[in-house]
Protein backbone atom coordinates (compact mmCIF):
# COMPACT_ATOMS: atom_id res chain seq x y z
CA UNK A 1 0.00 0.00 0.00
CA UNK A 2 1.35 3.44 -0.96
CA UNK A 3 2.21 5.59 2.60
CA UNK A 4 2.07 8.99 3.19
CA UNK A 5 5.60 8.67 5.28
CA UNK A 6 8.15 10.84 4.39
CA UNK A 7 10.88 11.64 6.20
CA UNK A 8 12.28 15.32 5.72
CA UNK A 9 16.63 16.07 5.75
CA UNK A 10 17.70 19.58 5.64
CA UNK A 11 20.79 19.71 3.91
CA UNK A 12 23.75 21.85 2.41
CA UNK A 13 24.48 20.46 -0.87
CA UNK A 14 24.26 20.41 -4.32
CA UNK A 15 23.25 17.88 -7.06
CA UNK A 16 23.41 16.89 -11.12
CA UNK A 17 20.20 16.68 -12.67
CA UNK A 18 18.75 17.02 -15.83
CA UNK A 19 19.50 20.73 -16.22
CA UNK A 20 22.92 20.72 -14.58
CA UNK A 21 24.16 21.32 -10.96
CA UNK A 22 21.87 23.02 -8.26
CA UNK A 23 21.88 23.48 -5.17
CA UNK A 24 19.97 21.77 -2.83
CA UNK A 25 18.50 22.21 0.81
CA UNK A 26 16.31 18.98 0.98
CA UNK A 27 15.77 15.48 0.99
CA UNK A 28 12.43 13.68 1.35
CA UNK A 29 13.06 9.99 1.98
CA UNK A 30 9.98 7.42 2.15
CA UNK A 31 10.25 3.52 1.63
CA UNK A 32 7.18 2.95 -0.49
CA UNK A 33 6.33 1.77 -3.97
CA UNK A 34 8.51 3.06 -6.67
CA UNK A 35 8.09 4.59 -9.65
CA UNK A 36 10.49 3.55 -12.21
CA UNK A 37 11.76 -0.17 -10.02
CA UNK A 38 10.17 -3.24 -10.52
CA UNK A 39 11.03 -3.78 -6.81
CA UNK A 40 7.79 -4.13 -4.48
CA UNK A 41 9.35 -1.47 -2.47
CA UNK A 42 12.57 0.65 -2.50
CA UNK A 43 13.71 3.34 -0.11
CA UNK A 44 13.75 6.63 -1.61
CA UNK A 45 15.28 9.69 -2.03
CA UNK A 46 14.62 12.84 -3.63
CA UNK A 47 17.22 15.98 -3.43
CA UNK A 48 15.37 18.85 -3.77
CA UNK A 49 15.68 22.62 -3.24
CA UNK A 50 12.86 23.86 -1.49
CA UNK A 51 13.27 27.17 -0.95
CA UNK A 52 13.51 27.55 -5.07
CA UNK A 53 10.16 26.20 -5.05
CA UNK A 54 11.49 22.58 -5.28
CA UNK A 55 10.06 21.51 -8.64
CA UNK A 56 13.08 20.25 -9.63
CA UNK A 57 14.90 16.84 -8.09
CA UNK A 58 17.43 14.27 -8.35
CA UNK A 59 15.75 10.91 -7.48
CA UNK A 60 17.16 7.82 -6.45
CA UNK A 61 15.10 4.52 -5.67
CA UNK A 62 17.13 2.05 -3.76
CA UNK A 63 16.46 -1.68 -2.19
CA UNK A 64 15.81 -1.65 0.95
CA UNK A 65 19.58 -3.99 1.78
CA UNK A 66 21.62 -1.81 -0.62
CA UNK A 67 20.15 1.19 0.96
CA UNK A 68 21.44 0.38 4.21
CA UNK A 69 24.86 -0.85 2.54
CA UNK A 70 24.92 2.84 1.33
CA UNK A 71 24.01 4.19 4.53
CA UNK A 72 26.96 2.17 6.22
CA UNK A 73 29.64 3.46 3.23
CA UNK A 74 28.40 7.55 3.92
CA UNK A 75 29.41 6.95 7.63
CA UNK A 76 32.28 5.67 6.87
CA UNK A 77 33.58 7.92 3.75
CA UNK A 78 32.75 10.62 6.60
CA UNK A 79 34.54 8.90 9.30
CA UNK A 80 37.78 8.37 7.29
CA UNK A 81 37.49 11.93 5.13
CA UNK A 82 37.24 13.48 8.56
CA UNK A 83 40.40 12.08 9.86
CA UNK A 84 42.34 13.07 6.42
CA UNK A 85 40.52 16.65 6.48
CA UNK A 86 39.96 17.48 9.97
CA UNK A 87 38.91 20.95 9.29
CA UNK A 88 36.78 19.95 5.88
CA UNK A 89 34.43 22.80 5.15
CA UNK A 90 32.04 20.63 3.47
CA UNK A 91 31.43 18.60 7.09
CA UNK A 92 31.42 21.79 8.78
CA UNK A 93 28.25 23.00 6.69
CA UNK A 94 26.75 20.25 6.42
CA UNK A 95 26.34 18.72 9.70
CA UNK A 96 26.09 21.36 12.09
CA UNK A 97 25.80 19.16 15.05
CA UNK A 98 29.21 17.72 14.09
CA UNK A 99 30.48 21.39 13.62
CA UNK A 100 31.52 21.02 17.00
CA UNK A 101 33.33 18.10 17.38
CA UNK A 102 35.18 18.93 14.12
CA UNK A 103 35.91 22.18 15.67
CA UNK A 104 36.84 20.80 19.19
CA UNK A 105 39.32 18.27 17.48
CA UNK A 106 41.52 21.14 15.26
CA UNK A 107 41.65 23.05 18.62
CA UNK A 108 43.47 20.64 20.49
CA UNK B 1 -17.49 -12.36 -36.06
CA UNK B 2 -15.90 -10.68 -33.19
CA UNK B 3 -16.66 -6.72 -32.33
CA UNK B 4 -14.55 -4.38 -34.38
CA UNK B 5 -11.31 -3.75 -32.02
CA UNK B 6 -10.34 -0.13 -32.65
CA UNK B 7 -10.17 2.58 -29.89
CA UNK B 8 -9.32 5.70 -29.44
CA UNK B 9 -7.11 6.78 -26.53
CA UNK B 10 -6.08 10.27 -25.84
CA UNK B 11 -5.34 13.04 -23.17
CA UNK B 12 -8.80 15.31 -22.39
CA UNK B 13 -9.74 18.02 -19.71
CA UNK B 14 -11.98 17.29 -17.11
CA UNK B 15 -13.42 19.75 -14.76
CA UNK B 16 -12.71 18.28 -11.03
CA UNK B 17 -12.56 19.82 -7.22
CA UNK B 18 -13.54 23.16 -7.56
CA UNK B 19 -14.41 23.79 -11.00
CA UNK B 20 -10.49 23.57 -11.70
CA UNK B 21 -9.61 21.81 -15.31
CA UNK B 22 -7.41 19.34 -15.41
CA UNK B 23 -5.85 16.60 -17.13
CA UNK B 24 -7.07 13.03 -17.87
CA UNK B 25 -6.57 10.01 -20.20
CA UNK B 26 -9.90 8.87 -21.51
CA UNK B 27 -9.69 5.38 -23.87
CA UNK B 28 -12.97 4.44 -25.59
CA UNK B 29 -14.14 2.25 -28.23
CA UNK B 30 -14.12 2.90 -31.70
CA UNK B 31 -16.93 0.55 -32.87
CA UNK B 32 -20.73 2.26 -32.89
CA UNK B 33 -22.77 1.85 -29.46
CA UNK B 34 -23.27 2.72 -26.10
CA UNK B 35 -20.45 2.06 -23.78
CA UNK B 36 -20.46 1.68 -19.48
CA UNK B 37 -18.61 4.07 -18.51
CA UNK B 38 -15.44 3.55 -15.95
CA UNK B 39 -12.92 5.66 -13.76
CA UNK B 40 -9.40 4.33 -13.28
CA UNK B 41 -8.07 5.49 -9.73
CA UNK B 42 -4.02 5.89 -9.88
CA UNK B 43 -2.11 5.03 -7.06
CA UNK B 44 -0.43 7.46 -5.01
CA UNK B 45 3.22 7.68 -6.95
CA UNK B 46 1.61 9.08 -10.09
CA UNK B 47 0.06 8.71 -13.26
CA UNK B 48 2.44 6.35 -14.29
CA UNK B 49 2.01 4.36 -17.62
CA UNK B 50 0.50 0.97 -15.85
CA UNK B 51 -2.17 3.21 -15.13
CA UNK B 52 -2.66 4.17 -18.75
CA UNK B 53 -2.39 0.77 -19.54
CA UNK B 54 -4.84 0.16 -17.89
CA UNK B 55 -7.13 2.58 -18.74
CA UNK B 56 -6.68 1.71 -22.52
CA UNK B 57 -7.48 -2.20 -21.23
CA UNK B 58 -11.22 -0.91 -20.53
CA UNK B 59 -12.02 0.16 -23.84
CA UNK B 60 -10.47 -2.81 -25.57
CA UNK B 61 -12.67 -4.64 -23.16
CA UNK B 62 -15.75 -2.49 -23.90
CA UNK B 63 -15.84 -0.17 -21.63
CA UNK B 64 -14.96 3.93 -21.97
CA UNK B 65 -12.68 4.46 -19.41
CA UNK B 66 -11.44 7.73 -18.26
CA UNK B 67 -8.34 8.14 -15.32
CA UNK B 68 -8.08 11.63 -14.08
CA UNK B 69 -4.78 12.92 -13.49
CA UNK B 70 -5.22 13.73 -9.75
CA UNK B 71 -1.83 15.92 -9.09
CA UNK B 72 -2.38 18.19 -12.12
CA UNK B 73 -2.78 20.86 -10.03
CA UNK B 74 0.94 20.82 -9.67
CA UNK B 75 1.18 21.99 -12.82
CA UNK B 76 3.37 20.86 -15.90
CA UNK B 77 6.33 18.13 -15.37
CA UNK B 78 6.77 14.13 -16.00
CA UNK B 79 3.71 12.46 -13.66
CA UNK B 80 6.95 10.69 -11.48
CA UNK B 81 8.26 14.55 -10.69
CA UNK B 82 4.84 15.69 -9.67
CA UNK B 83 4.12 12.37 -7.50
CA UNK B 84 7.36 13.10 -5.57
CA UNK B 85 6.51 16.64 -5.17
CA UNK B 86 2.81 16.00 -3.87
CA UNK B 87 4.08 13.02 -1.45
CA UNK B 88 6.56 15.31 -0.31
CA UNK B 89 3.56 18.00 0.61
CA UNK B 90 1.73 14.66 2.36
CA UNK B 91 -0.62 13.33 -0.25
CA UNK B 92 -3.75 14.99 -1.72
CA UNK B 93 -6.99 15.58 0.24
CA UNK B 94 -9.51 12.74 0.50
CA UNK B 95 -12.59 15.57 -0.23
CA UNK B 96 -10.17 16.87 -3.67
CA UNK B 97 -10.17 13.15 -4.71
CA UNK B 98 -13.91 13.14 -4.39
CA UNK B 99 -14.49 16.01 -6.49
CA UNK B 100 -11.57 14.86 -9.07
CA UNK B 101 -13.83 11.54 -9.17
CA UNK B 102 -17.09 13.21 -9.40
CA UNK B 103 -15.78 15.47 -12.35
CA UNK B 104 -14.49 12.32 -14.41
CA UNK B 105 -18.19 10.62 -13.70
CA UNK B 106 -19.42 14.17 -15.65
CA UNK B 107 -17.26 14.01 -18.39
CA UNK B 108 -18.01 10.27 -19.09
CA UNK B 109 -21.89 11.01 -18.93
CA UNK B 110 -21.54 13.83 -21.34
CA UNK B 111 -20.07 11.93 -23.87
CA UNK B 112 -22.42 10.72 -26.60
CA UNK B 113 -21.81 7.21 -26.28
CA UNK B 114 -22.46 6.76 -22.96
CA UNK B 115 -24.95 4.17 -21.58
CA UNK B 116 -25.47 5.32 -18.47
CA UNK B 117 -23.89 3.37 -16.21
CA UNK B 118 -20.50 4.28 -13.96
CA UNK B 119 -18.41 2.15 -12.86
CA UNK B 120 -14.95 2.94 -10.55
CA UNK B 121 -11.87 1.03 -10.61
CA UNK B 122 -8.72 1.80 -7.92
CA UNK B 123 -5.17 -0.07 -7.17
CA UNK B 124 -3.37 0.74 -4.02
CA UNK B 125 -4.16 4.36 -2.42
CA UNK B 126 -6.46 4.05 -5.43
CA UNK B 127 -8.20 1.10 -3.86
CA UNK B 128 -9.04 3.19 -0.68
CA UNK B 129 -10.22 6.60 -2.81
CA UNK B 130 -12.74 3.86 -4.73
CA UNK B 131 -13.95 3.00 -1.57
CA UNK B 132 -14.85 6.00 -0.32
CA UNK B 133 -15.94 7.15 -3.82
CA UNK B 134 -18.83 4.25 -3.48
CA UNK B 135 -19.57 5.58 0.27
CA UNK B 136 -19.95 9.82 -0.82
CA UNK B 137 -20.68 10.00 -4.14
CA UNK B 138 -23.93 9.68 -5.90
CA UNK B 139 -24.63 7.64 -8.84
CA UNK B 140 -22.11 4.73 -9.17
CA UNK B 141 -23.25 1.72 -10.31
CA UNK B 142 -20.39 -0.79 -9.97
CA UNK B 143 -17.14 -0.53 -7.53
CA UNK B 144 -14.21 -2.15 -7.64
CA UNK B 145 -11.06 -1.51 -4.95
CA UNK B 146 -7.64 -3.65 -5.31
CA UNK B 147 -5.88 -3.98 -2.51
CA UNK B 148 -6.79 -0.73 -1.10
CA UNK B 149 -5.12 -0.18 2.03
CA UNK B 150 -6.05 2.15 5.05
CA UNK B 151 -9.59 1.07 4.37
CA UNK B 152 -9.38 0.52 8.25
CA UNK B 153 -7.66 2.77 10.26
CA UNK B 154 -6.12 1.22 13.37
CA UNK B 155 -4.48 4.34 14.83
CA UNK B 156 -6.08 7.09 15.51
CA UNK B 157 -3.09 9.26 14.70
CA UNK B 158 -2.85 8.32 10.86
CA UNK B 159 -6.35 10.11 10.32
CA UNK B 160 -5.40 13.82 9.87
CA UNK B 161 -7.02 16.99 7.98
CA UNK B 162 -6.75 15.30 4.45
CA UNK B 163 -7.42 12.16 5.20
CA UNK B 164 -10.21 13.00 8.22
CA UNK B 165 -12.20 10.08 8.25
CA UNK B 166 -11.47 6.09 7.58
CA UNK B 167 -13.39 4.93 4.70
CA UNK B 168 -14.52 1.70 6.81
CA UNK B 169 -16.56 4.71 8.99
CA UNK B 170 -18.80 5.07 6.11
CA UNK B 171 -19.77 1.57 4.84
CA UNK B 172 -23.41 1.95 5.57
CA UNK B 173 -23.39 4.41 3.33
CA UNK B 174 -22.09 2.36 0.49
CA UNK B 175 -23.94 2.76 -2.39
CA UNK B 176 -23.36 0.16 -4.95
CA UNK B 177 -22.02 -3.38 -5.54
CA UNK B 178 -18.08 -3.68 -4.37
CA UNK B 179 -15.66 -6.11 -5.42
CA UNK B 180 -12.76 -6.61 -3.70
CA UNK B 181 -9.43 -8.03 -5.46
CA UNK B 182 -6.55 -9.15 -2.50
CA UNK B 183 -3.08 -10.43 -2.18
CA UNK B 184 -3.06 -12.29 1.14
CA UNK B 185 0.55 -11.86 1.31
CA UNK B 186 -0.45 -8.24 1.69
CA UNK B 187 1.29 -5.82 4.43
CA UNK B 188 -1.56 -3.08 3.80
CA UNK B 189 -4.22 -4.33 3.85
CA UNK B 190 -3.39 -7.42 6.08
CA UNK B 191 -5.60 -10.58 5.47
CA UNK B 192 -6.80 -9.72 8.73
CA UNK B 193 -7.99 -5.97 7.57
CA UNK B 194 -9.64 -7.44 4.66
CA UNK B 195 -11.85 -9.46 6.95
CA UNK B 196 -12.77 -6.96 9.48
CA UNK B 197 -13.54 -5.07 6.10
CA UNK B 198 -15.70 -8.02 5.04
CA UNK B 199 -17.47 -8.43 8.61
CA UNK B 200 -18.57 -4.97 8.50
CA UNK B 201 -19.64 -4.85 4.85
CA UNK B 202 -21.73 -8.45 5.64
CA UNK B 203 -23.41 -7.17 8.86
CA UNK B 204 -24.65 -3.89 7.24
CA UNK B 205 -25.98 -6.27 4.31
CA UNK B 206 -24.34 -4.89 1.40
CA UNK B 207 -23.70 -6.56 -1.70
CA UNK B 208 -20.16 -7.38 -2.18
CA UNK B 209 -17.79 -10.07 -3.20
CA UNK B 210 -14.24 -10.60 -2.15
CA UNK B 211 -11.42 -12.60 -3.80
CA UNK B 212 -7.98 -13.21 -2.01
CA UNK B 213 -5.39 -14.55 -3.53
CA UNK B 214 -2.52 -17.23 -2.21
CA UNK B 215 0.67 -16.64 -3.09
CA UNK B 216 0.42 -12.88 -3.96
CA UNK B 217 1.00 -9.46 -2.13
CA UNK B 218 0.16 -6.01 -3.09
CA UNK B 219 -0.01 -5.28 -6.83
CA UNK B 220 -0.07 -8.25 -8.61
CA UNK B 221 -1.67 -7.63 -11.35
CA UNK B 222 1.43 -4.49 -11.88
CA UNK B 223 3.23 -5.74 -14.80
CA UNK B 224 5.66 -3.57 -14.21
CA UNK B 225 6.90 -5.07 -10.80
CA UNK B 226 8.26 -7.99 -9.24
CA UNK B 227 4.99 -8.32 -7.48
CA UNK B 228 3.29 -9.65 -10.47
CA UNK B 229 1.56 -13.04 -10.44
CA UNK B 230 0.71 -14.14 -13.86
CA UNK B 231 -1.99 -16.57 -12.63
CA UNK B 232 -3.71 -14.13 -9.71
CA UNK B 233 -3.78 -11.10 -11.90
CA UNK B 234 -5.28 -13.12 -15.14
CA UNK B 235 -8.12 -14.77 -12.67
CA UNK B 236 -8.57 -11.39 -11.12
CA UNK B 237 -8.78 -9.46 -14.32
CA UNK B 238 -11.48 -12.19 -15.46
CA UNK B 239 -13.51 -11.51 -12.16
CA UNK B 240 -13.13 -7.88 -12.65
CA UNK B 241 -14.54 -7.48 -16.57
CA UNK B 242 -17.38 -10.31 -15.23
CA UNK B 243 -18.19 -7.78 -12.36
CA UNK B 244 -18.76 -4.75 -14.71
CA UNK B 245 -20.41 -6.51 -16.97
CA UNK B 246 -22.74 -8.09 -15.44
CA UNK B 247 -23.82 -4.60 -13.15
CA UNK B 248 -22.99 -1.88 -15.62
CA UNK B 249 -23.81 -3.71 -19.47
CA UNK B 250 -26.84 -2.51 -21.10
CA UNK B 251 -26.75 -4.11 -24.46
CA UNK B 252 -24.22 -6.93 -26.13
CA UNK B 253 -22.87 -4.24 -28.05
CA UNK B 254 -21.88 -2.47 -24.98
CA UNK B 255 -19.72 -5.57 -23.62
CA UNK B 256 -16.57 -7.30 -25.44
CA UNK B 257 -15.52 -10.67 -25.24
CA UNK B 258 -13.90 -11.08 -22.09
Amino acid sequence: MCSYIVEKAALVGSAKGRKGWMRIDTANVYFDHPYYSTLDHVLAIDFTNEGEGGRDRVAIELSADSARALVDRILAALASGEIAHPSAPAAIDAQPARQDAVRQEAVR
Amino acid sequence: MSAYQGLQAESVTFHGHGGDGGEAYYARPLRAGKFPGIVVIMHLPGWDEWIIEVTRKFAHHGFAAISPHLYFREGAGSPDDIGARVRAAGGVADEQVMGDVAGAIDYLRAQPNANGKIGIIGFCSGGRHAYLAACKLAGIDAVVDCWGGNVIVDNPKDLNAKRPVAPIDLTEKLSSPLLGIFGNDDQNPTADQVDRTEAVLKKLGKNYEFHRYDAAGHAFFNTARDAFRPEQAMDGWRKVFAFFNRHLATSAAGVAAE
